[in-house]
């Protein structure tokens, strides 16, 4: 029988059934930051064992860091103490830490792929949900819990039920204006939110592969938004093109065998998949969530449904919005530019086109903060970093920043955010009643502008 | 292992949650996750919800409940054991729900903390009972596989090879991936792109 490449990983992976019914999976790349980390070292430290792979193990420092005053002592003490945390635990477990100085700091899920680390046909496990990003290089990336992250530490492996697979197909070409955000986004309204749970996601078709990689990794890192427990692409040479010459990537000779292996492992013409659905990307429009998850959206030139059920009449009442109005023109407070889903440099670069020579709406806060160090300095050499400040953005040091609003950055109150993170969860931007309308940067660069959500076309053209 | 880890079945008061999509930044909102170690996450459970009034959390007819009812979806989102961590430190010690997200649901596995599923219009009846009558018995019974209130009996589902970790006591999965070192290495062995 054909395979599909996540049933090749899979294989490739298996250690044993276990007794459970659920497969123990060998990882091959295991990311650390600051948040989920700290107990399960200290888990390691009770039960006195040992990391089995310190050299298949990276940590790096991301959700707590401050993007503006960098200096240590944070200022807040508790991110100070998880700081203290990761360094000591780095050391004493001999891992090696990217911390806030080091060129190769960033967002754990930038960082990965930017260095090479993240390659075609591994299994990759972080202990963060968005960790489904490294999927764009076929790989099968994993978000896993703090226990979890225990377990990887000392055994490099994780206990996993299997799911199955859905192929999720996108043909046909993309319009102007309209980005990988806004393919992810129409899926999961189309799919649901809860339409991926027991699925690994294959991202396929004429539209996914026309993709760049950046744009890949934004499909990719919203899978767990359409409740699927993973998402991959299938590698091929735009993914080879990007790995070559990066850091941690193979060499030389060493590099075509890889390629040859990294073949080997894609999904063939006639495997079969659990389940298939289609979507014409001509269809996609730039689209806005308006609710408290990120299904409830609609296109730019849409209305909100009707407040009918129970989830969309407690979205309204929480976003304060009504039935049928539309959602171009809502005022915003805040744009925000970041997060692992958009701050790459491709994501910034359109985000400039829009704000070149305009300026940021008097009264909104706007914000740009880059995914990693080298997504800093590739925008500063293009001079990106002036587009902005120059329409008024302010412009920061690599973090997560408002994605999760762990660090000093905040909504107040009430405010409504224009943002290219992934997530519209009340309280997620770190004011219980602030709101969160997801969109492409590009689309949250034209509402910073114009101070409404807008239709980045009517900018672009 | 021990009879301490042992989790045939759970019996005590219930809490309904009610609401499908219950995502983990409301069940623990971020800025309790500036923290490293789990041990005070139990007072800030729902925060967010809670400070909204009229939260379950918050009725004292539900003080003391072990027993979780939840809709659809329940746990969605980040990944943060945090979640679950947290409302074990409040006194949940099973959940009951039409389902889970998946990262949670590994997650309370990983604490040892049975998930069952059942239909949603037995949770339904279920979180009706116990809001009529917070006060009444209901065992959530993972070895058999039902939730039992009241007279009334449903059924609940789980993975056999779950149950039965919960019922021997083995849920504690790093023990399990120790066992084998070498089949460890062998798999490793084969991985081409250790070597690259
Ligand atoms: S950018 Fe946001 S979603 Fe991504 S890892 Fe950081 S906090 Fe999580």
């Amino acid at each position: 029988m054909s395979k599909n490449l996540f049933e090749k990983v899979w294989a490739n992976h298996t250690v044993r059934e276990l007794p459970s019914g659920q497969s123990q999976l060998f990882v091959g790349l295991h990311l650390v930051h600051e948040v989920t980390s700290p107990q399960a070292f200290q888990m390691l430290r009770e039960r006195g064992l040992k990391v089995l792979h310190p050299e298949r193990t990276y940590a790096t420092v991301d959700h707590i860091v401050p993007t503006d005053v960098r200096e240590r002592p944070f200022l807040d003490e508790l991110a100070e103490e998880m700081m203290v945390a990761i360094e000591r635990n780095t050391a004493e477990f001999e891992l090696p830490l990217y911390g806030m100085d080091d060129r190769r700091q960033g967002v754990v899920h930038v960082i990965g792929p930017e260095l090479g680390l993240t390659q075609p046909g591994m299994t990759i496990a972080c202990g963060d949900s968005h960790t489904s990003t490294h999927g764009a290089f076929g790989a099968i990336a994993f978000g896993i819990g703090t226990s979890q992250v225990r377990d990887v530490l000392a055994s490099q492996c994780l206990a996993l039920a299997r799911p199955k697979v859905r192929r999720v197909e996108v043909d046909g070409k993309l319009n102007e204006g309209v980005y990988a955000k806004d393919v992810i986004l129409t899926i999961i309204n189309r799919l649901g939110v809860n339409g991926g749970v027991g699925f690994a996601y294959e991202f396929a078709g004429s539209a996914i592969e026309e993709m760049d990689m950046e744009a890949r990794m934004t499909v990719c890192n919203m899978s767990i938004e359409g409740g699927a427990r993973c998402g991959y692409i299938n590698p091929d040479q735009t993914t080879y093109e990007y790995l070559q010459g990066r850091v941690h990537a193979p060499k030389d000779a060493v590099f075509d065998e890889a390629v040859a292996w990294w073949n080997s492992m894609r999904s063939e013409a006639d495997s079969t998949f659990d389940d298939e659905v289609t979507l014409d990307a001509a269809s996609i429009k730039p689209t806005v969530t308006w609710g408290i998850n990120p299904g409830q959206s609609c296109a730019i030139d849409e209305h909100l449904p009707a407040a009918d059920g129970a989830g969309t009449a407690e979205a309204m009442d929480f976003m304060g919005f009504e039935s049928d109005q539309p959602i171009a023109g809502t005022k915003v407070d805040v744009a925000f530019i970041g997060s692992c889903t958009n701050s790459r440099i491709s994501d910034l670069r359109e985000a400039a086109r829009v704000a070149e020579g305009r300026k940021v709406t008097s009264g909104v806060r706007a914000l740009v903060v880059p995914g990693s160090h080298e997504v800093r300095d590739q925008a500063r050499s293009e001079g990106l970093d002036e587009i902005f400040k120059a329409a008024g953005f302010d412009w920061r040091e690599p973090g997560c920043s408002m994605c999760l609003a762990m660090n000093p950055d905040k909504l107040q109150g009430r405010e409504l955010c224009a943002s290219s993170s992934n997530r519209n969860f009340k309280g997620r931007q770190g004011s219980p009643t602030g709101r969160t309308l997801l969109m492409s940067p590009a689309m949250v660069a034209a509402a910073a502008v114009t101070g409404e959500v807008t239709d980045v076309r009517s900018i672009l053209n | 292992m021990n009879n301490e880890s042992i989790r045939r079945q759970i019996a005590g008061r219930a809490i309904p949650i009610r609401g499908d999509e219950i995502d983990t930044d409301r069940i623990i909102p971020a800025r309790y996750l500036r923290t490293v170690t789990f041990d005070d996450l139990g007072t800030h459970v729902f925060e967010d919800d809670r400070a909204g009034g009229d939260h379950p959390f918050d009725d004292t007819n539900y003080k003391g409940a072990s027993i979780l009812v939840a809709n659809a979806n329940f746990g969605c989102g980040s990944s943060r054991e945090h979640a679950p961590q947290a409302l074990m430190r409040w006194g949940i010690d099973a959940f009951v729900g039409e389902s889970f997200a998946e990262i949670f649901f590994s997650n309370c596995i990983a604490l040892g903390l049975p998930c069952l599923t059942a239909a949603p219009e037995d949770v339904t009846k279920l979180q009706s009972a116990v809001e009529a009558d917070p006060t009444q018995d209901v065992t959530c019974d993972v070895a058999a596989k039902e939730i039992r209130f009241g007279g009334t009996v449903i059924a609940g589902q789980i993975e056999d090879g779950l149950q039965q970790q919960f019922v021997d006591g083995s849920w504690d999965a790093l023990g399990q991936l120790l066992v084998d070192r070498e089949a460890i290495a062998t798999t490793a062995d084969g991985l081409p792109y250790l070597k690259y």
